[in-house]
């Protein structure tokens, strides 16, 4: 059944964070980008992102934060989802991650030791998410749709 | 005259109804001590005979029952997440009127598969996975129970990718297969359940029961009596196409050993600022607190509570509250007596602490997130503050010296503040306890059962939450 080859995706915008916009735009994007997502919006704890993505069977858990507590919020994630079975899922995290201007290369430094696979800049369009994201999970292209 | 019997076997009485049709009008009731250990017609009889000592000689159109006795329908639930497929399964069995025994998450373990086997369910609820989700566990659970000595029916209501393979898994049992109960992340499913728990409940159920003798009498066993409640109260509350009903209801029934609470209402968060998280809820909720009742779980409500505090409410000492602790947990048809008034007070304490544990526990909460930019509400569960009316039920506190009181424990607290309970409501009392029996006639003739609700449900009159001043 072609429901069951999309890549399934868990999303949301990770602690206190309720900047409710940039999550809407990339659900938008990576369902049309042909990839099965699960939205869970703003204010999401670690542990939903992991109940969520056992109950989707997950390829891959989408982290957003956005008002600078990014760092606090992602800590311990990729070690609970060790504990609850979820040894190598993809784990991404973008938006505004840190306070204020920090070298980017420090930050991702710090992000990849966490256990996060791709660590992405503020700015980043959904566009260069995807391209990840099929590279990743080895969608290949022309598999699933895109929109020009 | 057209009279109709309404027959609500419970777990120890069993409580006859007589409705007249024509006048739309309750005739009498009366009732009997359950023998669901011989014949469970020789209560009924007993409890028929006493009815038509009070109204003559009756030839009914047709008799009706709901049933909770001998255990009531006794449901296991096995799902993934806690929070989210097991707990979707939980709602969905509890608005069915079972009673659940036992709730399983991930795979089932050995230790867990000897429980089943030790004291197997009516009917297993088998869910697990989103739709497209996670297979390999509730395929592994199916297989578990296919190696089980025992057999029950089960309802696979799971990742729909899964289903065939279950069915194909558990071909010797029973079995269903249902639409999942969360088909999508957070999203609920459970009529597709819950009509399969009550078709299993009148085919099944009954029969093993040994309650096929009396119900030879019978139209009909429809459903379990929690479902009938549920049933009756919704129809209060939503009305019929020709008949409006009273608006968004919460309804509490306490019990001898559990306390059920009901709430007929969206529970929407009133401000567009307050986010909602977790599983969503149903529009006609229960919940049972297995730990808060009456007699059997009157020490459970003890251990909430705490001694101290029971002592302090009912203004008795604390050896007083040990004591008849003691008392009722031999006696658990016990009736107070003005000539003991420590038991009056005491029984009052007991219910208003029922009422307030089950009916916070059931409501949604508020919680405060305090962020870099101030305050921020999360809301969990349903918001029922805006809710006009309670009603309160229970063989032992319909009976209660002052039922109004016990009642606005249902109410918005402020010691409790983040329970999102009624601000104000009207109270009302099912003083002849007649909810299950009009659950039941509902399902023939509900606006006359809707009506008689109406009036013969006794209005006790507004109260509202008490709350000191606003804080500044
Ligand atoms: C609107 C807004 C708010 C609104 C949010 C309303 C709502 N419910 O959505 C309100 C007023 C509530 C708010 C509050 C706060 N905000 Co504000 N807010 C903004 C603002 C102006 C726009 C955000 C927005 O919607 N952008 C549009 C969307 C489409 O873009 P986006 O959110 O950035 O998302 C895109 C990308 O970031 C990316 N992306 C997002 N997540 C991910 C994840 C991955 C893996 C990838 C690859 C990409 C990616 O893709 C998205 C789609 O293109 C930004 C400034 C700005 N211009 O960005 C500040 C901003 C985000 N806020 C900020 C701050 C500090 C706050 C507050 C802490 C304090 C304050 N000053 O009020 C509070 C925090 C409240 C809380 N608990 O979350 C800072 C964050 C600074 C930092 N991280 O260093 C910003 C950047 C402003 C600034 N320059 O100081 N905010």
């Amino acid at each position: 059944m072609q429901e069951s080859n999309r890549k399934k995706l868990v999303i949301g915008v990770i602690g206190a964070d309720v900047h409710a916009v940039g999550i809407r735009i990339l659900d938008y994007a990576f369902t049309d980008a042909g990839f099965d997502v699960t939205n869970l919006g703003v204010m999401v704890s670690q542990e939903e992102y992991i109940g969520a993505a056992i109950e989707t069977n997950a390829d891959a858990i989408v982290v957003s934060s956005l008002y600078g507590h990014g760092e606090l919020d992602c800590r311990g994630l990729r070690d609970k989802c060790d504990e609850a079975g979820l040894e190598g899922i993809l784990l991404y995290v973008g938006g505004n991650i840190v306070v204020g201007k920090q070298e980017f290369s420090d930050v991702e430094k710090r992000f990849h030791a966490m256990g996060f696979n791709r660590v992405f800049p503020p700015g980043t369009p959904p566009e260069t998410t995807i391209y990840w994201l099929k590279k990743d999970l080895g969608v290949e292209e022309g598999a699933s749709r895109t929109t020009d | 005259m057209r009279p109709v019997l309404l027959i609500d076997f419970g777990s120890t009485f069993t409580k006859v109804t007589a409705v007249d049709l024509d006048e739309e009008v309750l005739l009498g009731h009366a009732s009997a001590f359950t023998t669901v250990d011989h014949d469970i017609g020789d209560g009924l009889a007993l409890a028929i005979k006493q009815l038509e000592q009070k109204t003559g000689a009756l030839s009914y159109e047709y008799r009706l029952a709901c049933s909770s006795a001998a255990g009531g329908l006794r449901m296991m639930v096995s799902g993934l997440v806690p929070e989210l497929t097991a707990e979707a399964g939980r709602l969905a069995a509890l608005g069915a009127g079972a009673k659940i025994t036992r709730i399983f998450t991930h795979r089932l373990g050995r230790r867990d598969l000897a429980l089943i086997e030790a004291n197997p369910p009516d009917i297993l609820l088998l869910t697990g996975g989103t739709d497209g989700g996670n297979r390999a566990v509730i395929t592994d659970n199916a297989s578990a129970l296919a190696r089980l000595s025992v057999r029950f029916p089960v309802i696979i209501a799971g990742n729909r990718d899964a289903s065939d393979d279950c069915e194909d898994l558990l071909r010797d049992f029973e079995v269903t297969v249902c639409p999942n109960v969360m088909p999508r992340f957070n999203k609920l499913n459970v009529e597709p359940v819950q009509r399969a728990i009550r078709s299993l409940f009148l085919t099944h159920i009954i029969r093993a029961r040994g309650m096929t003798k009396a119900t030879s009498l019978l139209s009909g066993i429809l459903m379990p009596t929690p479902s009938a409640v549920l049933s009756a109260v919704k129809l209060l509350a939503t009305g019929t196409e020709r008949e409006a009903g009273i608006g968004e209801l919460f309804a509490v029934d306490v019990g001898g050993a559990t306390t059920d609470v009901y709430s007929i209402a969206e529970g929407h968060p009133t401000d567009v600022s307050v986010v909602l998280k977790g599983l969503e809820e149903p529009y006609a909720k229960r919940t049972v607190e297995g730990d808060i009742g009456m007699r059997y779980s009157a020490s459970g409500i003890n251990d909430v509570v705490g001694t101290e505090n029971l002592a302090a409410k009912a203004g008795v000492s604390e050896d007083d509250v040990r004591h008849y602790l003691a008392n009722i947990a031999d006696d658990k048809a016990y009736v107070p007596t003005a000539d003991d008034p420590n038991s009056v007070l005491l029984d009052l304490a007991l219910a208003s602490s029922a009422v307030d544990i089950a009916t916070t526990r059931h409501a949604g909460t508020l919680e405060e997130a305090y962020t870099t930019s101030g305050i921020v509400y999360v809301q969990t569960g349903k918001d029922l503050r805006a809710i006009r009316h309670i009603l309160l039920t229970g063989g032992s506190v319909i009976h209660a010296s002052d039922p109004k009181s016990i009642a606005e424990h249902a109410l918005y607290s402020e010691e409790s503040p983040l329970s999102l309970r009624p601000l104000e409501a009207e109270i009302w009392l099912d003083e002849n306890y007649i909810l299950a029996a009009m659950g039941v006639l509902a399902e023939r003739e509900s606006d006359i059962a809707l009506r008689l609700m109406k009036r013969e449900l006794k209005s006790l009159g507004m109260s509202a939450a008490r709350m000191s001043a606003l804080k500044a």
